[in-house]
Formats: C-alpha cells, structure tokens, sequence
C-alpha cells in the first residue's frame, strides 16, 4: 500500500502530471456515477431528481472525454489484462479524487492509461488487492456474489452506454411510468424482487470508502 | 465582528436583527441516540398566527404543539409549546399496478388561515394530499331523554318526564378528521404544496408536473405546468420546490434540478408551460467542476412576506432574488463554502444531494437555513452579519444564550472552532421554521425538534 505523499520523479514534468491525475480523477469520478445510477436503479422506486443530477454528471464526463478523445470503445481483449499495479494505482487515484488535498500520488504510468482503467472496470475479477478501510467503491461488502452481480451490471451498463453515441445515456429513464423493475431488467441483467419494500443496502456503497464517513471522524486509516 | 452593548454581548456575538440573543427553549423528542426511522421529522411549519406548530414525520405522523397563552406576570419568556394533538396523517400504500410501496413520510404541511373556530392544514406525503380539520371539543351535552349517560338507549315506556339536554364542560379533546383527500393526480413524488392568496385553491408540484386544486374539490385537478419530455430518455430538468406568491393569486414560481427559478402568470394561459420570468445566474467559470449542476440544484424556494423578494436554497449557498431583476440575486449568503473542496467527497456519501430548507423571519430582514454538526445559520440581510448556533441538548437549560459556533476551514484550528474533518455529516438541519410575528424558531435534527427564543429581559 502506497503510503499517502508518495511521489516518483516524473519525466514529463508537473503540466502532464496534473493532466493525468485529472483524467484519472475524472474516470474515478464516472466509475463512481455508474454505480450510483446502477444502484439508483436497484431501488424499487428511484429518486428522479437524484438519477437525473448523476446522469447528467455522467453525460458530462463523456462529452469532456469524448472531447479529449480517451473515451474508447470497450475492448474485450484488454480485459484480461489487470496488472496488479494498475489496481493498485487505481485506489491510489480514488483516494487522491477523494481526497483532494492537491498532493500528487503515483500514477506511475498514468500517462495514456487512463482509458485502460475503462477496461480495468470490467477486465478485473477478483482481484483481492490490499485494501484499506478508506478503499474505493470496488470494496463491497461480501465478496464473491456481490462483487460478481455488481461487475455484470457494470458490463451491462457499459455496454448500453457503448452502443449509443457517447454523449448520451439512454435507457437510463426508459418509461417511467413503467414499473421500475422493466427498467432494472434492462439495465442490470437482475429482475429485483418486485415487492421488495428495501432498497439494496446503502451499506454496500456507503461507509466503504471516502473522505467523510458516517459518523466516524475521517482521518489516515 | 461584535457589537457591543453590554459584556454579555459582546461574548456572545451578534446575529440576527437588534442583535438577537438565541436562548434554548424546550425540546421535543427521544433523547436516545438510537433513532427510530419513523421518528424522523420531515417538515416543520407554523401557522399564520404562530400559535401552533406542526411537524410531520416518517412515519406519516403529525404532531401539533400550541402555545401557552403568555403569563402576563411571569414574562420572562414567551408561552412554551406543548403538544396539542397527535395523528396519524398518512399510512404506507401500496401500488398495484406498479408494484410499488408508497411511503407514508409527509414531506410538507400547510396551514389555511383559520376562518371559524377549527384549524385546517393540507399534508402530503409523496403521492396524496389531505386536508385535516383540527378541532376542540370542551363541552358534551349531557342530560337525554331517550339514551343513559353511558348511551344504553332507555326504554320509552319508562320515560315519565321530560328534560332539556344541557351542555357540560368536559376535558378538552383535540380531534383531528380528514375532510378532503386529494388522490391520484401524481405519477411522480410530491415535493411541495402551497395554499394561494384566494385561499381557494392551492398548488401541488412532483418532479415533472405542477396540478392546481380547489381545496371543495377532490376528484379533478389542473395540469399547470409540465415538464415531461416526449421521450423520457431526454430528461435532464426536474422540478424542485414551487411557491404560489403571497398576495398575487395568479402568480407562482417553481425552481429546478439545474438552479434556475420560473415565475408562472396563470391568466397567461392554461398550461403554463412558459415562464413570464427566468432567474437564473450565469455560473462562475473560476468555480466549474463536475460538481457545479448538482450543487446548483435548487432545494427550497421561498417568497418574502412582502412578495417582493424570494429566497432560493442552493447545496452552497443562499440567495435572495429580486422579482424584478432575473439575471442575478441580489444577495447571496454563503452557508458552508468550506464544504467546496470535499464536494467528491460529499458525493460519494451521497450528502451533496441533502435538500435544506430555508426560511424567512416575520419582517423579512433575517433568512435563516440549516447545516451539517446540527448546526444552523441566520444572515441578517440589513447589519450583514451571519451566526451560526447548534441545536444541541448540552444548551439545554431554558434562558441559556445560545454560544456562535464556528467551523475552522483550513489550518490552525483556533478554541472553540470545530474543524471541517469533525463535522457530523449525519446530524444534518433540514428544516426549520420561523415563527412569522415573533422571535421563536423551530429546528429540527433528525428526529428532535428544538425551539429557540430570543432573550426577553
């Protein structure tokens, strides 16, 4: 685990560093938005204003990296590679989004990699990297199943944001008026117990990881 | 920067008008830490005379506290608030068609003004509207011919003098009956309602549309405004809070997801779907992030008395628009600017999407709004100066003048200053309200609700 502060010596100079950490904020920052709008979904009855403010966060990423050009298509073939220190990196870069304190972590090879890390998102299984207690939103609870559903919805979220033009987020509203779990099935892959009452546990995204943690002072691990 | 009048004054700071002292009151609510989900309180409002407040919970509850009638000897404070009635508004519903439970949270109450000698209120929770009469019964009549006193009918055969019921005082009963019920006219959740000056009809507005009722009439209302794309697909705006103005019947305003404000004229025509005004301020290149819609995103709208201003609550800030000048407020009041630089972090435990109310005070010179640690802040739009105070039970002791608190943004952390990274981001003030002639307050944490007086000498 790299220690907060870390810094390398950076060949490119500060200019190319910063542009790195703010792709890879800004990737962090989509990954983090997909699972909410995922998880929005899961709910029986979703909250219109909230998935609606997440989405157009979404739309915003992908129009700024449709813009830079480092938003890519999926490749399969780039799945399978998940470097261990790419994951590494990767929480180093959800701390550092979370954090915000301006200190430069190690993006290492950061430069013309952040469009892997899209791969990374669907490419690493079960990875079990270190994790601290302020990990990132991959550290769900309950391994295994969870871990495997929450992936496939991702694959499935992707591939419905791949297949239409990037600046839209289509078949996120459908028809409202429809019961919501026509939506989840879309969506997600998982036809939700249709009267549940319980949304899924905000537990499983809340409390895991970030700056700020309920009821729990925030400070170093 | 203190004003000082007197020693204690000058400790204690200034804040509000005329240099307000805030003392502790009372507190209503559980004292455990462990809060049952129903408990949590979810609106709070006065009524037009202030004598009673109200407040709605998850649970679907209302409860109403009236206020003593002021000892005239004893004036060191004003009548304390004590609960008047208790009822169950809303119950949790399920959909058929939809497979969907309906909660039972209500999520606003308005007060009509009182015309005879009941009180009435509109509650609503996120998909039906009710209209309860809240009434005192303090007499029984007592004394009939045909019925015992328990109400065993007598046998008439029996009955060999005649007698007049009389009228005999009784403990007073507060009864609390639905009179209208407004269903069915909303796909989406409700998020505000408000009464119109013509105390006829009222307004009732979900994420995509706005209805207007007549307050006799249950079965049909009007679509006034309607948001909703042909193609839901190409949703990226939704209604926020609505308003009808306070003295203009026609007119009414809603706010959105993307922090802009409409002002609707109803003669314009049926549907209205345009605006006759858009306030909207041109955002702050230097401050662009990700960040910037969702933080822009209106939570509460509320006209002045006067209806000459109106307040919008923003998750930053603030602010105070003219009615006459749609391109910018004409003041702006920072509530936590030092929340800005952990805006990711607020997003990732889902806080930046908190929707805080805000108020005005009777004479519309203070605006007060909520924060997170059970903090509040008032801002007095006259002196400039702001306070913040918390609503805890350690200021519990009635008269006790509330101490300024202060949250420490960055670097040394002076006495008494609680840093940002302290801050309890669960302990947040949602609502609040102002009583509307005098200088009493109504907070409410999670689930306690506390009122605050200023100091009566």
């Amino acid at each position: 685990m790299f220690a907060r502060g870390l810094k390398r010596k950076c060949a490119d100079g500060d200019e190319d560093m910063e542009g790195a950490l703010a792709s890879l904020q800004r990737q962090s920052l989509l990954d983090m938005s997909l699972v909410k709008l995922q998880l929005c979904h899961m709910l029986v009855e979703p909250n219109l204003c909230r998935s609606v403010l997440i989405a157009n966060t979404v739309r915003q990423i992908q129009e700024e990296m449709t813009q830079d050009g480092t938003w890519r298509v999926m490749a399969p073939q780039t799945a399978g590679q998940a470097p261990r220190d790419r994951l590494v990196s990767t929480e180093i870069l959800c701390r550092a989004a979370w954090e915000q304190d301006g200190e430069l972590p190690a993006p290492g090879s950061a430069d013309g990699d952040a469009p892997d890390l899209v791969s990374h998102l669907c490419g690493a299984p079960s990875a079990p990297a270190p994790r601290s207690t302020q990990g990132c939103v991959w550290d769900v609870d309950g391994p295994g199943e969870d871990r495997g559903s929450l992936q496939k919805s991702l694959d499935q979220i992707f591939e419905t944001l791949e297949s239409k033009t990037p600046s839209s987020v289509e078949g996120l509203f459908g028809d409202m008026d429809s019961p919501y779990y026509d939506l989840d099935a879309v969506l997600t892959g998982m036809v939700g117990s249709k009267s549940a009452r319980r949304p899924l546990p905000s537990s499983l995204f809340r409390g895991q990881g970030g700056f700020l943690q309920a009821g729990r002072p925030p400070g170093p691990a | 920067m203190f004003l000082k009048f007197s020693p204690r004054a000058m400790f204690y700071g200034a804040g509000g008008g005329n240099d307000i002292q805030w003392c502790f009151s009372q507190v209503k609510g559980a004292v455990d830490d462990d809060v049952a989900e129903a408990d949590i309180i979810s609106t709070v409002e006065f009524n037009h005379s202030g004598e009673l407040l109200a407040t709605g919970d998850k649970g679907g509850r209302v409860v109403i506290f009236q206020q003593e009638q002021e000892n005239k000897i004893q004036s060191h404070s004003r009548g304390e608030y004590n609960v008047y009635s208790t009822f169950q508004s809303h119950e949790p519903e399920f959909d058929y068609l939809k497979s969907l439970e309906i909660e039972e949270k209500i999520n606003k109450i308005r007060w009509l003004p009182q015309k005879n000698a009941a009180q009435f209120l509109l509650s609503t929770n996120d998909k039906t509207i009710k209209l309860w009469k809240i009434s005192e019964r303090d007499k029984r009549p007592e004394g009939y011919n045909l019925k015992e006193e328990d109400g065993r009918f007598r046998d008439p055969t029996t009955v060999t003098t005649l007698r007049v019921p009389v009228f005999r005082p009784m403990d007073l009963m507060v009864e609390a009956s639905p009179r209208r019920i407004f269903a069915n006219a909303h796909t989406y959740h409700i998020n505000s309602i408000s009464i119109n000056s013509d105390y006829e009809t009222y307004l009732s507005a979900d994420d995509l549309r706005i209805n207007l009722w007549h307050l006799e009439i249950t079965d049909r209302s009007f679509n006034i405004v309607d948001i909703k794309p042909a193609n839901m697909e190409e949703l990226t705006e939704v209604i926020t809070a609505a308003e009808f103005h306070p003295n203009s019947c026609n007119t009414f305003v809603y706010s959105s997801s993307k922090g802009t404000i409409r002002l609707c004229d109803m003669r314009a025509s049926a549907l209205c779907d345009r605006h006759s005004k858009l306030f909207e301020e041109p955002e702050d290149p230097s401050n662009r992030s990700f960040f910037s819609e969702i933080i822009s995103s209106i939570s509460d709208v509320k006209f002045s008395h006067s209806g000459r201003y109106m307040m919008t609550r923003d998750y930053l800030s603030v602010k105070i628009w003219d009615l006459n000048m749609e391109n910018r407020p004409v003041e702006t009041y920072q509530v936590h600017e030092y929340l800005r630089s952990k805006l990711c972090s607020l997003y990732e435990n889902d806080c930046i999407f908190d929707k805080f109310e805000c108020c005005w005070n009777g004479s519309d010179s203070v605006v007060m709004t909520g924060s997170y640690n059970n903090f509040f802040r008032m801002f007095d739009r006259n002196t400039k100066r702001d306070i913040t105070l918390e609503a805890s039970r350690e200021n519990n002791k009635p008269r006790t003048v509330l101490k300024p608190r202060k949250v420490c943004a960055s670097g040394k952390r002076k006495k008494d200053e609680i840093s940002v990274d302290s801050l309890d981001f669960n302990k947040k003030i949602l609502h609040t309200a102002w009583h509307p002639k005098e200088n009493i307050i109504a907070v409410a944490t999670t689930n306690n609700l506390y009122i605050f007086q200023d100091k009566v000498n």
